[in-house]
């Protein structure tokens, strides 16, 4: 018996000495940290792997969310972040210090339906914002008809979906939707999360939303461009500012971002003015600190952060349009090099 | 001290204070851990406290956008379809503890079907999910179109079915020990008497296995209150007061899953406002269900006695 208890007692403490020195670990030199959005982890992913390959940096990515990535970057804990909307004015103040996006790519959202036959829909936007707040509530209603001549559209209730979980797909939408419509803009707004109309299901990440659509006949939801293509979901095409039905593909969804970008790529592409853009398109960004000598980060780790970042809005672009993503235009790539040949380390720039 | 007899005594006795001491450190290692739970949680929701304070609780709105937020329909969410699930699991749970317990205690079809109940118990709730969403749901539909009803398929009475069957094994397999453990004698004596065996069932071994089944019970439900990812994927995620056993719904533990990864500032405060709720109903739970088992367990043993 007393041979038991010693030998338990060593366990405990092995065990309390593993867990001490998991935590106090020291961490690898050059691995650059980043968490965020998840929209385009599957393109940072592929690029970093790229990086690590030619340039022997290694990139650590988690993709925990937009709000969490922000989080992250405030509290220090990663090197940059990733967020699918620009961080708000109240958000930037808690950072402390001025903090820098930068646009890596564009994504967009896509209306996507279970309808017999599923044939290509055209809608207004008038008539998604009032899917989605419940006004149209059978499919042959004289609104998504009128859009759609030549299409027989069922006598079938429709069943609206939404993104349950909190995420930047939503917000992107919802700011859409905030813009061409008023009674929207009044009744639910823009978030991430939002006020859905009372009964409206809710259903958690794009698979969920895609799953409830497709076991639904007459459901209708919200999904990232890349997923619908990925998983062969019929969408629709949206009337944009210029009157045009503009189908979502990578191209449409590219030339949304053809507009005048402000020098901090603080805009918003939703219900854009660009003729052949698609209108609920949005950029996907980095954020950083501006200023990198900060919690004790080392000069050459920041200027690793600084080559990564002219990588990726530069030679790293050839990686975009593979992955089914919508690269930056050259307007918007030369704003996102200007940004990061902003970034100072003890007030001297870090890149020449 | 002075002979070598004492010293051996004295020896188990160092170890009998280490071992004291072992399991003193361990149990209080538990406590301090359920205090720092609390503490966390009450400290991080503090700026959702301080804003909504005791109105949290009956608050119906949720609203990320502006900012304002009210627990109830959560609260609402969670306490029926767990009870509601309790509702609709007990008579099955019931039958399998007697049919295991009392009919087969041994041979092939009690060992088939109690690993079969274990197996249950052992299914990840994604899994739970899945089959909701690909069986369950359109079943629901289903009877939704009949009953004239929304056709969501999604709601409170589907992720309730869920819930029932993943709660089942863990209130059949504790009735089932219960049931095996009533004493030979007694059965033996009121069949003596002439007695039938459903008479014999319902009039001893119930009564006698009662507090043990109603403590699997309790446990069952605290397996149900706390349950995320079936739940989630089968409830239609609407945060507001259900109408209905068929309307969309939301519970705590979904939401919180939901909702938190992107939450900052007020929403993610409340949200953890939330997880504080959770956590004492699960606490308000247990101390019922351990108030109701010591009542029970006295009544039966002066019933029996």
């Amino acid at each position: 018996m007393s041979g038991i208890f010693p030998r338990a007692v060593s366990l405990m403490v092995a065990f309390f000495a593993l867990v001490c020195f998991a935590t106090h670990a020291p961490a690898l030199d050059m691995e650059l940290l980043g968490a965020g959005a998840t929209f385009p982890q599957p393109l940072y992913s592929k690029m970093f792997d790229a990086y690590n390959q030619q340039y022997k940096v290694k990139i650590n990515y988690q993709g925990i969310g937009s709000g969490g990535g922000i989080n992250q970057l405030i509290k220090k804990t990663v090197d940059f972040g990733g967020t699918d909307a620009f961080m708000t004015a109240k958000e930037l103040q808690s950072a402390g210090a001025p903090v820098l996006h930068i646009p890596t790519c564009l994504g967009a959202v896509v209306v996507t339906y279970n309808l017999p036959g599923n044939s290509k829909l055209n809608f207004t936007p008038d008539a998604v914002a009032e899917i989605f707040l419940g006004k149209i509530t059978k499919w042959n209603d004289p609104k998504i008809a009128s859009a759609n001549p030549g299409v027989k559209l069922p006598d079938l209730p429709v069943s609206a979906v939404h993104r349950a979980d909190g995420s930047g797909t939503t917000y992107i939408f919802s700011e859409y939707l905030t813009k061409v419509n008023k009674e929207w803009k009044e009744k639910v707004g823009t978030g991430k999360s939002l006020k859905w109309p009372a009964g409206q299901i809710g259903q958690k990440g794009n698979p969920g939303v895609a799953g409830y659509v497709k076991q639904t006949p007459g459901a209708v939801g919200y999904v990232e461009l890349l997923y619908a293509t990925q998983n062969k979901m019929p969408y629709g095409n949206i009337k944009n500012r210029a009157g045009k039905f503009i189908e979502p593909t990578l191209k449409s969804v590219s030339a949304a971002a053809n507009v005048k970008i402000p020098d901090d790529t603080n805009v918003s592409l939703t219900d854009t003015e660009a003729a052949a853009g698609y209108p609920i398109s949005g950029f996907t960004w980095l954020i950083f600190y501006k200023e990198q000598n900060y919690g004790g980060k080392a000069k050459d780790r920041a200027e690793a952060l600084a080559k990564l970042l002219l990588w990726m809005v530069g030679d790293g672009q050839k990686y975009v349009e593979p992955l089914q993503y919508a690269p930056l235009s050259k307007e918007a790539a030369a704003k996102a090099n200007k940004l990061v040949r902003s970034m100072t380390y003890n007030g001297a720039p870090l890149v020449k | 001290m002075d002979t070598g007899k004492q010293r051996a005594p004295s020896g188990t006795d160092r170890s009998e204070k280490r071992f004291s001491v072992c399991l003193a450190g361990s149990g209080l290692i538990i406590v301090l851990l359920l205090l720092a739970i609390f503490a966390t949680l009450l400290v991080t929701a503090l700026p959702a406290i301080k804003e909504f304070g005791i109105f949290f609780f009956i608050g119906r709105v949720w609203d990320a956008t502006t900012e304002t937020f009210g627990a109830l329909p959560f609260l609402v969410g969670t306490l029926l379809t767990s009870f509601l699930a309790l509702v609709i699991s007990i008579p099955f749970s019931i039958a399998i503890s007697i049919f295991l317990g009392e009919y087969f205690k041994t041979g092939a079809i009690s060992t088939f079907l109690r690993s079969a109940v274990e197996v249950l118990a052992g299914i990840p709730s994604v899994i739970y999910g899945l089959w909701g969403l690909f069986f369950l749901m359109p079943a629901v539909r289903f009877i939704e179109m009949k009953l004239g009803v929304a056709p969501h398929g999604v709601g409170i009475l589907t992720s309730s079915l869920i819930l029932a069957i993943m709660i089942i094994p863990f209130s059949a397999s504790i009735g089932r020990e219960v049931i095996t453990l009533v004493p030979g004698d007694l059965k033996e004596a009121a069949y003596s008497l002439g007695a039938t065996r459903f008479e014999v069932i319902r009039n001893i071994v119930i009564p006698y296995a009662r507090s043990g089944i109603i403590a699997g019970i309790l446990l069952a439900l605290g397996r149900a209150i706390g349950e995320t990812m079936a739940v989630t994927m089968l409830i239609g995620n609407s945060n507001f007061l259900p109408t209905s056993i068929f309307s969309p719904a939301n519970t705590m533990a979904s939401v919180i899953a939901n909702e938190f990864a992107e939450a900052t500032g007020v929403t993610a405060a409340s949200l953890i406002y939330v997880a504080l709720v959770l956590f004492l109903v699960t606490m308000v739970v247990n101390i019922i269900g351990t108030y109701v088992i010591q009542r029970i367990s006295i009544e039966a043993s002066r019933e029996v006695s």
